[in-house]
């Protein structure tokens, strides 16, 4: 594939390689969680997905109220610090406005499953879920005898999603990603995805990306769609660019605790723009430019040329 | 509450904390009497320096200028479950008389009254880590008999049970209350209480505890903590009370 077949629009990304019914993971962990890309999953109407992730927040509070979603593979889902993901709730409790199948998780499990994914290997054992009424329910996770030491194991099998969703700080236009700050489990989920589209705040030259290896949690040879998004991780965070929006996260725990307000939240958000840089408008510039942290560079480091 | 948290750790531990008191706890020992405390946050971050309250563990503000940051199967992984952590906190919206914690469900699981939001990491504090330390509003409809949902085992049924299960950590070693402090009987693994904080009776102690709570026998006031301490909390720490309004009854 040539780089410019793989940058390309988020409409496109999407349409192209998001279809109903698919096996979806989200990256990002608290930092970086791709909400531009689930605002356009949204947007073009995606049905019965199955969402992997261990801590999806208000994603998978949107993406359920929205109707996107059949069943959700998780370890927690709540708006952190303020209280309840409304609209995942209702689909619990309730079945509103459809019933979720969930399969539920700790994060160390769920982990474990998409590293096993990302290896290439049937299944990983941990010391997760042992004791817990959650083995009860979890028709997948096993509990069974280790063959060397004879003590309890957990074991999970491997998820290979069908498509990875990933925001990064800087890509280039292959789509070698690089990530700095919290990592979470992008490059397990990166990895264990069989097919992946990422946005990136920055796409930068090759040569940039050739100065900090380390930082790639990404090889272009994963990747099927790059997209430049800048402000695509709002309301969660990218460090060095932008905070994290706490009053949105307290606004959206408001506007979205019934579901017209729900509804409202979508058309105002969502709905009404065609893309991110309508949502961005929305958001407006004042607040963008509130949000940004002063610098801290960090020093750098002489790899060396040698020979 | 704080100041009996800030108490149970000493200087040079591994502690995992979430956002709240756990970590207001550990910036008040840091400032006090234990000042080479690591904290670790389920997100991959070591060593944090937190230089403001955040609603999410995986704040930017924990980030900059921290030791170390690995992913999140790692921290679980090579940190937690490797046995580094000495000491953890954890919380749910219900607990009984075996230090057992629900964040899962109230009701039934098939279709529940009430869907919490799940373990998240607290399923692997609770097995994992040395010394469990658990924050509870007290209250009796989350001081119960019998909780809807084990999400995070305590002693489970009772004694022999985690080993039989084959969890590595001891257990819950603390419940501190906004009421009180609560221990685990060492033979029954039952729940006691030790002491009840300053301006509160052990009777209403009892009636907020949906079970027949022990009491015991050496049972005396919370040590209140210091000027210091306080101090430290209100005009350094939480100066606008984000975190000590939720938890004190009378500033603990």
């Amino acid at each position: 594939m040539t780089n410019e077949a793989k940058l390309m629009s988020m409409e496109e990304a999407v349409r192209k390689f998001v279809t109903d019914g698919a096996v979806i993971y989200l990256g990002g962990w608290a930092h970086l969680y791709p909400y531009s890309i689930v605002f356009e999953l949204i947007r073009q109407k995606k049905r019965d997905l199955t969402l992997v992730k261990h801590s999806p927040e208000l994603m998978a509070d949107m993406l359920i109220g929205a109707g996107c979603v059949r069943k959700l593979l998780f370890g927690w889902v709540g708006n952190a610090g303020i209280g309840s993901c409304h609209a995942f709730r209702r689909a619990v409790e309730k079945g509103i406005p459809r019933s979720v199948e969930i399969e539920e998780y700790t994060h160390f499990s769920l982990g474990a499953r998409l590293k096993a994914g990302a290896m290439g290997i049937p299944f990983l054992p941990t010391k997760s879920l042992i004791g817990s009424d959650l083995v009860k329910y979890n028709q997948v996770a096993m509990i069974m005898t280790c063959p060397f030491t004879r003590e309890n194991v957990c074991v999970v099998p491997a998820i290979n999603p069908d498509v990875g969703l990933i925001h990064v700080q800087k890509a280039d236009a292959q789509g070698n990603a690089q990530v700095w700050g919290v990592i979470g489990d992008t490059k397990d989920g990166a990895f264990a995805s069989n097919k992946l589209v990422l946005s990136a705040e920055q796409i930068v030259p090759t040569e940039e990306i050739r100065r900090d290896p380390n930082r790639t949690v990404v090889p272009s040879f994963k990747v099927s769609a790059v997209v430049e998004q800048p402000w695509g991780a709002h309301p969660s965070y990218a460090q060095g660019y932008y905070d994290r929006d706490n009053d949105f996260y307290v606004d959206y725990d408001k506007w979205t605790r019934e579901p017209e307000g729900f509804e409202r939240f979508l058309t105002e958000w969502i709905y009404s723009g065609t893309d991110n840089s309508d949502y961005l408008k929305k958001l407006g510039a004042d607040r963008m430019q509130r949000l940004k942290p002063r610098p801290f560079m960090s020093s750098s480091v002489n790899f060396g040329l040698y020979g | 509450m704080i100041a009996s948290a800030a108490r149970e750790l000493r200087d040079g531990q591994v502690v995992i904390v979430g956002i709240g008191v756990p970590v207001l706890a550990s910036l008040l020992a840091q400032r006090t009497h234990a000042p080479n405390i690591i904290m670790v946050y389920e997100s991959g971050i070591v060593g944090a320096q937190p230089s403001r309250l955040s609603l999410s563990i995986g704040d930017p503000n924990l980030v900059s200028r921290c030791l170390m940051i690995n992913d999140v199967f790692d921290t679980f992984g090579m940190i937690m479950q490797r046995g580094y952590i000495d000491v953890g906190f954890v919380s749910g919206a219900q607990i009984d008389k075996f230090g057992n914690l629900n964040s899962t469900i109230i009701g039934d699981y098939a279709k529940p009254k009430v869907r919490l939001p799940g373990s998240g990491g607290a399923y692997e504090i609770a097995a994992l880590v040395k010394k469990l330390i658990i924050i509870m509003p007290h209250e009796r409809r989350r001081f119960v008999e019998q909780v809807d949902f084990i999400t995070s085992p305590g002693y489970l049924s009772g004694p022999g049970e985690r080993e039989k299960y084959g969890l590595r950590g001891e257990g819950p070693h603390v419940v501190l209350s906004t009421l009180g402090i609560l221990k685990f009987d060492k033979l029954s693994k039952e729940m006691y209480l030790e002491s009840y904080h300053p301006g509160v009776t052990i009777d209403e102690v009892k009636e907020n505890t949906g079970w027949d709570l022990k009491i015991s026998p050496t049972v005396h006031e919370t040590m209140p903590p210091t000027a210091e301490q306080i101090r430290l909390l209100r005009h350094e720490l939480d100066p606008r009370g984000i975190f000590l309004k939720r938890h004190s009854k009378n500033q603990r």
